[in-house]
């Protein structure tokens, strides 16, 4: 490894089995306190719905064992408390603590979504302030919270469009989106009935004007738009593209995925833009936990309101908020509850935390991105020239040349200390880099990140084959990822004999595929 | 601003770096007239304490010190301290989904650990890594059933949980499918005639919820007897998870649809939850969602990657099985540490638990003059009865004894006015039990 590094080390850590495997009858790490009515007969009681045999395969194990077994495991983790994870397009910025702390809250944590209005107005307080401010960050009319990711955002904001229309005779059959755009976006249109028609990006990355004329009929129901888009560059014809879509009666859908670069800054309300959704658990940094939970809420102009997603808060006159299910127009319900309301007690610890001062985290989220752009142009090919936001996509053509691709590279970064980037996502530039470092970085992280992308480009000229097999300080290398979907592993089943995880004899080479990652 | 870790000095020098004049001009691309020239007007800045004292001032708004017979697809049950310090471990906390293997093995494998647990329990072949809810994975479950059959009706029963009905319909509405509801019998499990008579060759799905929204539990055998001879699918919605303890896991489901909220979340006013498909594994190509794999690294080394992608948006685009990204992964682990230390035992003891606490509150009940139970079927945990008074009467009188009273069927059914559905879990003491049932007595009994 290059010596100038000075993020990474070696680092020792320790084999761990499945759970299941370390399971012996008898043990326990949970005692319920006992039972204080008279015990009843199960069998007797439920009949031949009675669960004679128990759970077959659960293990068996003491409180320490599971202390162990979870503990080790997250050690193989990266996260952001360990380091920067520029991972471009997924914001990953620090999560705060304090947050964590007020969605556990007794009478947060605790509340039923069926009990009492009149016993629930701390949370729809809370609801009502987070409404509120979402509303001055995007400046948008009306807004909805239910939705329990982003996916299901533009989920909701389609049928938000598709009822509008219909409402004035014809809910139309296509909508546009970009070649840049994430994969939901067309994965959700066609769940929301309509047909995907993709328009193209100009030279300049941007969406081709002329191209959107032609194809914007009144068959067309929306265009959905990431802007910043996904190669990080502000759409700067957005009022324009808003106005060759109303003139033909079409809606713009904006993916509220890289807000981060706009919040304070600009609002998409004041573009044109007619409805949106934002992803809590990038922007407003909820944590990704692994994957998930997220929250988002869908903000619209006026004339999508009377379509919401029930129930809808409202004030009453007397000052009290409650929840209203009666709405003739409403598209329905797209999941059970109100929403992901933990997430959003986050979210607004998050604002209320920065209030005005948001604006200074857009601010460094740029600058991180810029300065990073700055010390990688020429080292790194930069297909799109244009100023960058939050986020900076390169190509891998440079290192191409020596056989090494954007995944190579992404996984030695591994051993430089750092998460990978995204890779090969937007899929409009060929072995794409896409790094977002957020405003979480300070100058020295970004420095180290710099150290190390420079110190990889290097190894790519003068001793290629480094970078295509790294990882090389992880606990385990490259994984076989064509035999796991050829012959699918998804589970373990019980009598299945205990696994050694002491190294291999049987040495194979993994090529791993380049595939969007975000 | 204490999360940003940048000086005055650092930003000048790292904007000098960049060759901008001010931070303005990083700026430059959004047209001038669209750039805020005043500050948003938001509540803020505020210090941690600030902000713990601010929602502590909510809470208090809410229910604290009252007891609750609420469930209805959200439940409380114990939950061990030690689940939350593995959540809150930052490596699990703070990572994204694990497309990037070699660092994110904690991640997958705990994923790979909840597929197995969520077989186990269900009795199915394959799982995958969360739904949103339980709402969204029964919807999901039928929009696969269409895949798998080339069919667009769906019969359900209308005992499946009226939220779960209420997102099938508006997922539905424009994916071509048409929705038709199944009745209830006497005993307060789906009607099985009725549902014989309604099925068609163009029916993919059969959605029954069990234990259902009155608590009954299904006699599935039939009903899957029923869907299977019009080649139609059975799908299974689980609302109570913790039922599974103790109650046969759906075996004769084809998929099964589960809420997970039972395993070691809290209410929390309707979310996070964790929603789970379970599957056939010749059904696995048209799963929605991530799925964990077992395979070998280089060196031949277990580990494990996110597999069968090619069934996901960022592959597949507008072709996906679903447009699911973000799932609900933190929850999924909280699930999988909690039924970890649960264990085999753990588990039956807290269903049995359930079990006991509520056949005493229905024996409670029952002494009241007047109160009868609504449906014979076995129940868990849940239970309906009939009063002789308006449920949400009897419900305002509870509230002055610090007592959240049952949910009102009569607002999800109109025909069972007078019915309330009762909730008793292992969280819920004798002395509860026998507070509510008093007051219950009481409330019945005050003049009109």
């Amino acid at each position: 490894m290059n010596k100038k590094i000075k993020k990474a080390a070696r680092h020792v850590n320790q084999n761990e089995g499945l759970i299941f495997e370390k399971s012996s009858p008898g043990k326990r790490a949970f005692e319920i306190p006992p039972l204080d009515v008279p015990a009843v007969d199960a069998s007797k009681r439920l009949g031949a719905a009675y669960r004679k045999e128990g759970v077959q395969g659960f293990p068996e194990v003491s409180e320490i064992e599971v202390i162990r077994h979870f503990t080790r495991l997250s050690t193989w983790n990266y996260a952001i408390d360990l380091g920067m994870y520029p991972l471009g397009s997924c914001t990953m910025k620090y999560n705060p603590r304090v947050n964590e702390h007020v969605a556990r809250l007794p009478g947060i944590a605790t509340e039923h979504p069926y009990q009492p209005q009149e016993l629930s107005q701390g949370c729809l307080k809370i609801l009502a302030l987070l409404e509120k401010c979402l509303l001055e960050i995007t400046g948008m009319d009306a807004i909805t919270l239910q939705p329990a990711a982003g996916a299901q955002g533009e989920l909701t904001g389609l049928l938000l469009i598709r009822a509008y229309l219909q409402k004035q005779g014809n809910p139309r059959k296509k909508v546009l989106i970009p070649d840049s755009a994430h994969g939901t976006n067309p994965a959700t249109a066609v769940i929301a009935g309509y047909e995907v028609e993709n328009i193209r990006s100009d030279a300049n990355g941007q969406v081709d004007l002329a191209h959107l004329r032609e194809q914007v009929s009144e068959d067309v129901a929306a265009l959905m738009l990431t802007n910043p888009s996904t190669l990080g560059i502000f759409e700067q014809q957005i009022p324009e593209i808003a106005k060759i879509l109303h003139a033909k009666g079409a809606l713009l859908y904006m993916d509220g995925a890289n807000m981060n670069a706009l919040a304070g800054v600009t609002r998409p309300g004041d573009m044109g833009v007619d409805v949106m959704h934002l992803n809590l658990h990038k922007t407003f940094s909820t944590p990704h936990g692994g994957g998930g939970p997220g929250a988002g809420p869908v903000a619209m102009k006026k004339m999508l309101e009377p379509f919401r997603p029930v129930p809808i808060l409202v004030e009453k006159e007397d000052g009290r908020l409650a929840l209203d299910s009666q709405r003739k127009e409403t598209i329905g319900k797209v999941r059970a509850f109100g929403g992901n309301f933990g997430v959003l007690v986050r979210a607004l610890a998050y604002i209320l935390a920065y209030g005005p001062g948001v604006r200074q985290a857009t601010e460094d989220a740029v600058l991180n991105a810029n300065y990073i752009r700055k010390h990688l142009e020429g080292t790194y090919d930069l297909p799109y020239t244009r100023p960058s936001m939050h986020e900076v996509v390169f190509s891998d053509a440079i290192q191409k040349q020596h056989g090494v691709n954007t995944m190579d590279i992404a996984k030695r970064l591994i051993d430089y200390g750092f998460h990978p980037y995204t890779t090969a996502f937007p899929l409009i530039v060929p072995g794409a880099l896409m790094i977002e470092p957020t405003e979480s970085e300070s100058k020295d992280e970004c420095d180290f990140f710099i150290d190390a992308m420079k110190a990889v480009a290097e190894e790519a000229e003068k001793n290629p084959e480094v970078v295509k097999a790294a990882p090389h300080t992880t606990r385990i290398r490259r994984l076989d990822e064509v035999t796991a979907a050829r012959k699918p592993i998804l589970r373990w089943k019980p009598g299945e004999t205990k696994q050694s995880d002491e190294l291999g004899t049987h040495h194979r080479k993994v090529t791993t595929p380049a595939v969007p990652t975000c | 601003m204490r999360y940003l870790p940048k000086s005055p000095a650092e930003r000048e020098e790292m904007l000098a770096a960049v060759g901008a004049k001010s931070i303005e001009e990083l700026f430059s691309s959004i047209p001038e007239a669209y750039r805020l020239k005043t500050p948003l007007n938001l509540p803020g800045p505020f210090s941690e304490a600030e902000i713990i004292r601010y929602f502590e001032a909510r809470g208090g708004e809410n229910s604290v010190g009252y007891s609750s017979f609420l469930g209805a697809g959200v439940y409380s049950h114990l939950r061990s301290v030690v689940t939350d310090a593995i959540l809150q471990r930052g490596e699990f906390l703070t990572s994204y989904t694990p497309y990037q293997a070699e660092i994110s093995q904690g991640t997958l494998q705990a994923i790979f650990e909840f597929q197995t647990l969520m077989c186990q329990l269900t009795g199915q072949e394959v799982a995958n890594a969360s739904m949103y809810d339980g709402s969204t994975a029964t919807t999901e479950a039928v929009l696969m059933a269409e895949r798998l059959t080339g069919r667009r009706h769906v019969l359900v029963a209308r005992s499946l949980h009226p939220e779960y009905r209420e997102v099938l319909r508006t997922y539905a509405k424009n994916s071509g499918l048409s929705v038709e509801e199944i009745g209830f019998s006497s005993n307060g499990t789906v009607d099985v005639r009725g549902l014989e008579a309604a099925l068609r060759d163009d029916v993919c799905a059969v959605v029954v919820q069990s234990p259902n929204f009155f608590g009954a539990i299904e006699n599935l055998a039939p009903v899957a007897e029923a869907a299977h001879r019009a080649g139609a699918l059975l799908v299974v919605a689980v609302a109570e998870a913790l039922s599974l303890g103790l109650v046969k896991p759906p075996v004769e489901a084809d998929i099964v649809a589960m809420e997970g909220q039972s395993f070691g979340l809290a209410p929390s006013y309707g979310g996070p939850f964790v929603g789970v498909i379970a599957s056939r594994e010749k059904f696995v190509r048209q799963m929605p969602g991530r799925l964990a794999g077992q395979t070998v690294d280089a060196d031949g080394q277990r580990g494990f990657v996110l597999t069968l992608a090619t069934r996901e948006q960022h592959i597949r685009r507008e072709k996906a099985t679903s447009n699911i990204c973000t799932n609900q992964a933190l929850c999924a682990l909280a699930a999988t540490v909690h039924l970890t230390l649960l264990g085999k035992e753990g588990i039956r003891e807290m269903a049995e638990q359930n079990l006991a606490k509520a056949q005493f509150a229905l024996g409670e009940l029952e002494k009241i003059p007047g109160v009868r139970r609504s449906f014979a079927a076995p129940f868990f945990n849940e239970f309906a009865v009939e009063l002789p008074r308006s449920v949400k009467m009897v419900n305002a009188e509870l509230l002055k004894s610090k007592i959240v009273g049952p949910f009102v069927l009569g607002s999800a059914y109109p025909e069972l006015s007078k019915h309330a559905l009762v909730c008793v879990t292992e969280t819920t003491s004798r002395a509860e039990i026998e507070k509510f049932a008093g007051a219950v007595r009481a409330a019945l009994q005050v003049p009109l």
